[in-house]
């Protein structure tokens, strides 16, 4: 397999950032921004994280499965992650994920049906002072409400 | 980049960490020179290893991402002349719910900690460093990849730092969605391309962290203390705290407060205060009724319990901790159910499985917790959830186990009527 | 002498070497702590939390198994604490766990089960909603059932460390954290069955006992397995006439637990519905069956004719055949036939081997040895496929003792990832320099020659050896079961007798006595007019040449001792009979008798004591075998002669052994077989230069 010019940089640059002999430490990020630019991680994707990162598919297998943000399955285009974790429950995180799902018609980890979107609820990400929150793909959103999430999606449904 | 403002600050506040976040560019290693930036670095250039390691002693600096453990004693553990490289890793996994401050220091600061970093390597004689970063964070790494990319082209990293002759790579990693990988082993085996499972201790990091090497590893918080405290000294770091409670820390408000935000106070600064001044009191008037003080794997706080300074040592005293500075507030009209089976389900859901009391701790008890939220709770259920939640601590590998078991051990020991008064309801239903 | 120091154990004074781990001296001191990710052998987990202990003076319990001892530790393992946490950690580890013990396949010899019995609580507290997932089947002999694995990472364990395989994983994460095969949802592996052995619940079981009956109802017989040459000792689970498992749980014997694809499933070959049942005799164009009376009245009758006329006899022997039965047989050649005309198939240059010894029985290294050695030398073999037993030796001893392994190979090989030195064969004047420099450096070798080292000068290895000045040790590797045996006993073309190949190609003999060995496979006998006697299992190319043959039992249907590669001598033990079938040793000496020859009692336990009596080396303790151990033999004498005719290994690779692999469905059903040699399938393919980043 091969990536674009942009992703095949960050690799080489990924696997010279460890001491000699431990290209196995690219594994993890190598995953995830792979899988940014395919959409998902296929069988065949961790033969090549393996190869290139000189260890058994197996080991990389064992990796996909334990971490959450790495999937075998594509998500939407745009991956609605809403935090309900402790901060973000408290003000209306909880409600704000209820919205997301009706809003989108689908539940949670699933995709609607143009691949257009997905949703999922998610743990703790790290804005609990500025909750509710929610990350679509990389980008943050703070103090969301319903009314605001909708308008987001919207934004995005007509961008494609 | 544009600036997120995130929170208005507090006059309040004590600024050391944060004095440059409003800045405009704060980002930039220009507005970071032109503000005392690496000056504590050239200044650690001209002393020895163990005078750095003294003055962060003296600082009384306690680790920030959650143990609390002292820094300076944490750095005098790293074999400094091991024959071995050794190398310095920041813990940026920032995932304790809760817990929203190194986003911060990474975002307005970058380098201040890449500053620290490069302090922690004189005094280790380290020459690399990994800035583990969770995945979910990406427009950070791409961020600290930014900073760190100016540092190198300014000599701020690199070859022959700063005109000195100590070199310095520092190189960012990224995370993929897993809290355990927080707790320092687990970070240093995913680091390693591994599953995020805990290792077994002895050896510590600081024997045989990354690649078997001696490793100094510490929060982005922690770090980005290290200028301030060799600029100004250990001592006046020190003085601003308790006695060993050296410094400020970022406290992140969260809940039900008027005005949520990151706000760094003196450590020892009256919780009451924190929550009713700097965050602006309570929404609507309603009166407090519990507070997670340090993330959500410390004790809970019942309201009666908060008049106290915040400081590790008080906190562990009332048996709950200073934890990682996440302080969530809950008002009176909080459902005590509803919270620890967020709490729960959070746990079982990161619970890395290596474990049996946490693996199937974790989730039996989230079991139990959704049946009595979902109405189906039954009275002997209360004592279980405290029974096994003791059953799973100090029992398990690591303290991801403890910090499930903790606060829900104080919450059905706390809020006991919180659960009677779910279970008269759900009698009224039958 | 490793310091020691005091310390009480549940009040008891004990005394133990520093540091070693608490669950160790406790064991050690006859007290138990419980355990299940703690395996002997393998690296510490510290992850089941059932060996927790009381230690005063610290506020935690403390983990039995990674805890190291110190002066003045005072210890409680059965405190009313400890009880309770073990209890509450059983009850947490039965949330999930299927409670169906009467119809799971390892009721009644569960770790979890008898661990629920000892320190239990009587009744679980919990009343949710198990996990359910299916079970998978992952290789015709390995399905795994995911809800019953405690997660205990011994099969991974013993896959990575002790087999160097690789092939388990685990995948997902808390709750879900699965036990998952290196294909995903497929094995492709040594399919030893080391994982299922080791599992100490139902949630690894194998395909070929599963189900079929429970352990208690079994008779279970020690005994060596018959197909490679390393022998190693298993237990054969046996109902109703019927092997149904093989295993060496209770680690007597050579191999402790260790067994490989064959020693553990391989004894089908058994049951195959070719088997041969009853003498057969040539007709115009088949054979018809015959009773025994009447085909040994012919052999008998046939021989003694032949003998008075003063014909051309040759005999071929066995590698598969017990000691007894090869030594009658040379004896039956040699005084009943008045021939030297005996050979067997020969898998190693022996002769050369103790040749170059010339006496020398210090340097006969045994299957212990490698576990001991300082320093190991594989010439010419792929150890992992051909020699699995010795191969696990040397991996425990690079694990346990950072043992120095140097591998010259004509191909890559499995020992080459553990090696400090490797040579491609043929290899350079300089490697050999370079090995010998390295080797100075040693304090002690083990020298392994396999088929590729005879061309490569096993005597000149053993100089180099020599020339050391460290004490050094050899194997000369063979290939089957007692091929060793069947050179000691003399089943060899000694004092001008015609070796095998001359026998096949000599247009005038005139019988032929083939006895557990299948020498037409890919040859022809010359002689055309040639009597042809074939005693075997099945109907091979040589039975089919043959006028009678007649039907054997394997040796897992017989009494007697069989040598393994390093020269030790162990017990076989009948496990079953099959109708038909006869020892070859009965065979042997019921044609004596019709001969009217007189070759002594042809009871094993009498033929062995001739043995003892009269094979040099062979004197051995009697109770070290008959009490299921190995004694080695030394069956060096001097300069030994060369002999006639080739020695060639067979090939037989982990997944083959000659013509009894053919005959067991199960080597033959799953993906890995016949597998190769030097192909190395365990290694993830080298990524090569320039392949990282492509252009
Ligand atoms: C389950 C678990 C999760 C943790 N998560 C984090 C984290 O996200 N960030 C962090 O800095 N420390 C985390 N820690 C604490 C680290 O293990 C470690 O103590 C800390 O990074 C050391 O740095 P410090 O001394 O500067 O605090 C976690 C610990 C545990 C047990
Ligand atoms: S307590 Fe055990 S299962 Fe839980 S995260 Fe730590 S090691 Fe993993
Ligand atoms: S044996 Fe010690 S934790 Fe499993």
């Amino acid at each position: 397999m091969t990536f674009s010019p942009n992703l095949e940089e960050k690799f080489a640059k990924m696997l010279a950032a460890y001491p000699e002999g431990r290209k196995r430490s690219a594994v993890v990020p190598m995953l995830i921004y792979a899988q940014d630019e395919t959409g998902a991680i296929t069988p065949e994707l961790i033969e090549e994280v393996a190869r290139r990162c000189e260890v058994a598919p197996l080991q990389v297998d064992e990796v996909v499965g334990y971490y959450s943000m790495l999937h075998r399955k594509p998500l939407g285009k745009y991956h609605v992650q809403v935090c309900t974790n402790i901060s973000c429950m408290l003000v209306g995180g909880t409600e704000l994920y209820e919205h997301a799902k009706k809003k989108l018609g689908i539940g949670n980890k699933e995709v609607t049906a143009d691949g257009q979107f997905s949703v999922e609820e998610v743990e703790c990400m790290g804005a609990c002072s500025w909750a509710p929150a929610v990350e679509i793909n990389y980008d943050f959103h703070h103090f969301v409400t319903p009314e605001k999430l909708d308008k987001l999606i919207d934004g995005l449904r007509k961008k494609q | 980049m544009p600036k997120l403002l995130y929170n208005e600050p507090s006059p309040l506040e004590t600024k050391v960490l944060s004095k440059r976040f409003g800045l405009d560019n704060s980002e930039s290693l220009d507005v970071y020179l032109a503000n005392d930036g690496f000056k504590a670095f050239l200044k650690a250039r001209q002393m020895t290893p163990e005078q750095i390691v003294e003055e962060v002693k003296a600082s009384a600096l306690r680790g920030r991402g959650g143990a609390g453990f002292p820094t300076g004693l944490k750095w005098s553990f790293v074999p400094r002349t091991s024959p071995k490289p050794k190398y310095i890793v920041i813990n940026a996994d920032e995932s304790e719910p809760g817990t929203c401050k190194d986003r911060l220091l990474m975002e307005y600061d970058p380098h201040q900690l890449i500053e620290g970093i490069l302090i922690a390597g004189l005094a280790m004689d380290a020459h690399k460093g990994y800035l583990y970063i969770r995945g979910e964070y990406r427009y950070l790494i791409d961020h600290m990849d930014r900073a760190i990319a100016e540092a190198y082209s300014k000599g701020y990293l690199g070859r022959n730092i700063a005109g000195t002759e100590f070199d310095f790579d520092l190189y960012t990693h990224s995370g993929a969605g897993a809290y355990e990988c927080g707790e320092e082993t687990a970070l240093l085996d995913s680091l390693e391309g591994k599953r995020g499972i805990p290792r077994m201790k002895p050896p510590f990091p600081a024997v045989a962290g990354a690649w078997a090497s001696p490793t100094l590893l510490n929060n982005v918080e922690t770090f980005s203390a290290i200028p301030a405290i060799i600029r100004d000294g250990g001592a006046a770091f020190a003085a601003l705290g308790t006695p060993k409670n050296g410094g400020t820390r970022l406290v992140c408000i969260s809940g039900h407060v008027n005005k949520p935000g990151v706000y760094e106070l003196p450590l020892g600064y009256p919780m009451l205060k924190a929550i009713y001044e700097v965050a602006g009191g309570i929404p609507g008037g309603r009166r407090l009724k519990a507070v997670v003080p340090g993330g959500s794997s410390c004790p809970i706080l019942k309201a009666g319990e908060c008049d106290i300074p915040m400081d590790y040592d008080t906190l562990a005293k009332i048996g709950s901790m200073l934890g990682s500075g996440g302080m969530v507030v809950l008002d009176e009209t909080t459902d005590m159910v509803k919270f620890a089976l967020r709490i729960m389900r959070f746990y079982a859901h990161e619970s890395c499985g290596w474990c049996i009391p946490c693996r199937e701790g974790t989730t039996w008890l989230r079991k139990i917790l959704q049946r009595f939220d979902d109405g189906g709770g039954r009275p002997e259920d209360v004592a279980l959830l405290g029974e096994l939640s003791k059953n799973m601590l100090g029992r398990t590998f690591c303290a991801l186990g403890d910090a499930a078991a903790m606060p829900t051990i104080s919450i059905v020991e706390k809020f006991y009527e919180d659960f009677e008064k779910r279970l008269a309801q759900a009698m009224v239903a039958v | 002498m490793a310091e020691t120091v005091q310390l009480t154990i549940n009040g008891r004074e004990i005394e133990a070497e520093k540091g070693k781990l608490l669950i160790e001296v406790a064991r050690e001191n006859g007290i138990e702590i419980p355990a299940f990710c703690y395996y002997e052998g393998l690296s510490l987990q510290a992850a089941c939390r059932m060996c927790l202990v009381e230690v005063e003076k610290t506020p935690k319990l403390q983990v039995g198994c990674t805890l190291p001892v110190a002066a003045g530790m005072v210890i409680h393992t059965e405190s009313p604490t400890v009880q309770q946490a073990r209890k509450g950690t059983l009850e947490f580890l039965l949330t999930n766990h299927p409670l169906d013990c009467p119809v799971c396949d390892k009721g009644g010899e569960c770790e979890l089960q008898d661990m629920v019995f000892r320190y239990g609580a009587g009744e679980s507290r919990f009343t949710e909603r198990k996990l359910h997932v299916p079970e998978k089947q992952w290789s015709p002999v390995v399905f795994f059932d995911a809800p019953r694995c405690i997660l205990c990472y011994r099969c991974v364990r013993v896959c990575n460390e002790g087999m160097g395989v690789n092939a388990l994983g685990i995948a997902e994460r808390g709750v879900r954290a699965e036990i998952v095969p290196n294909h995903h949802d497929y094995l492709e592996c040594d399919e030893c069955g080391a994982c299922i052995d080791i599992c100490p619940v139902g949630a690894l079981t194998s395909g070929i006992y599963r189900y079929q009956t429970r352990p208690w109802e079994m008779n279970h017989v020690g005994t060596i397995c018959t197909h490679c040459a390393d022998g190693c000792r298993t237990t054969l689970g046996v109902r109703n006439e019927k092997i149904i498992r093989g295993n060496n749980r209770d680690r007597s014997g050579i191999n402790g637990e260790f067994l490989c694809v064959k020693g553990r499933y391989a004894f089908d070959f058994v049951e195959h519905p070719e088997r041969l049942q009853s003498p057969m005799l040539k007709t115009g164009d088949g054979f018809e069956p015959v009773s025994w009376s009447k085909a040994l009245e012919i052999i008998g009758g046939r021989f003694a004719e032949f003998k008075k006329a003063g014909a051309n006899f040759g005999v071929i022997g066995s590698n598969h055949t017990t000691n007894e039965e090869n030594f009658f047989l040379q004896k039956f050649a040699r005084q009943g036939l008045g021939t030297n005309n005996i050979d067997h198939h020969r898998t190693g240059d022996l002769a050369t081997f103790f040749d170059a010894l010339s006496g020398r029985t210090d340097a006969l290294a045994t299957v212990s040895d490698l576990y001991t050695a300082k320093a190991i030398v594989i010439v010419g073999s792929d150890l992992s496929q051909q020699h699995p037993l010795l191969a696990n030796q040397i991996r425990a001893n690079v694990r346990h003792h950072g043992a120095h392994v140097y591998t010259l190979t004509p191909g890559p090989v499995r020992e080459e990832k553990l090696a400090v030195f490797t040579v491609r064969l043929p290899g350079t004047k300089q490697d050999l320099e370079a090995l010998r420099e390295k080797l100075k450096t040693e304090s002690d070798v083990t020298m392994v020659f396999g088929g590729g080292a005879s061309q490569h000068g096993m005597r000149g290895f053993i100089g180099m050896g020599d020339s050391l000045g460290i004490p050094v040790k050899y194997i000369c590797l063979v290939d089957y079961s007692n091929s060793r045996g069947a050179f000691d006993m003399g089943v060899i073309p000694r004092d001008g007798g015609m070796c095998l190949e001359e026998m096949l190609g000599s247009t005038d003999l005139d019988v032929l006595w083939v006895v557990g060995a299948n020498p037409l496979k890919n040859a022809t006998l010359a002689s055309e007019k040639a009597f042809v006697v074939v005693q075997d299992l099945f109907m091979t190319e040589t039975a089919k040449r043959a006028d009678i043959v007649l039907p054997a039992a394997s040796a897992y249907e017989k009494n007697g001792t069989v040598t393994n590669v390093c020269g030790e001598i162990q017990k076989l033990k009948a496990a079953i009979k099959v109708m038909g079938t006869k020892t070859d040793l009965e065979i042997m000496g019921l044609i004596a008798k019709e001969m009217g020859l007189n070759l002594g009692i042809w009871l094993p336990d009498k033929v062995l004591d001739e043995i003892r009596a009269t094979v040099h080396g062979y004197n051995v303790p009697l109770p070290v075998i008959t009490t299921g151990g190995a004694a080695p033999t030394l069956p060096l004498n001097g300069r030994v002669a060369a002999l006639p005719g080739s020695i060639a290994s067979a090939g037989d690779t982990l997944f083959t052994s000659g013509s009894l692999s053919r005959y067991s469905k199960i080597l033959n059903s799953i993906i890995e077989a016949p597998g190769e040699l030097y192909a190395d399938r365990a290694t993830p393919r080298p990524v090569l230069p320039g392949e990282v980043t492509p252009a």
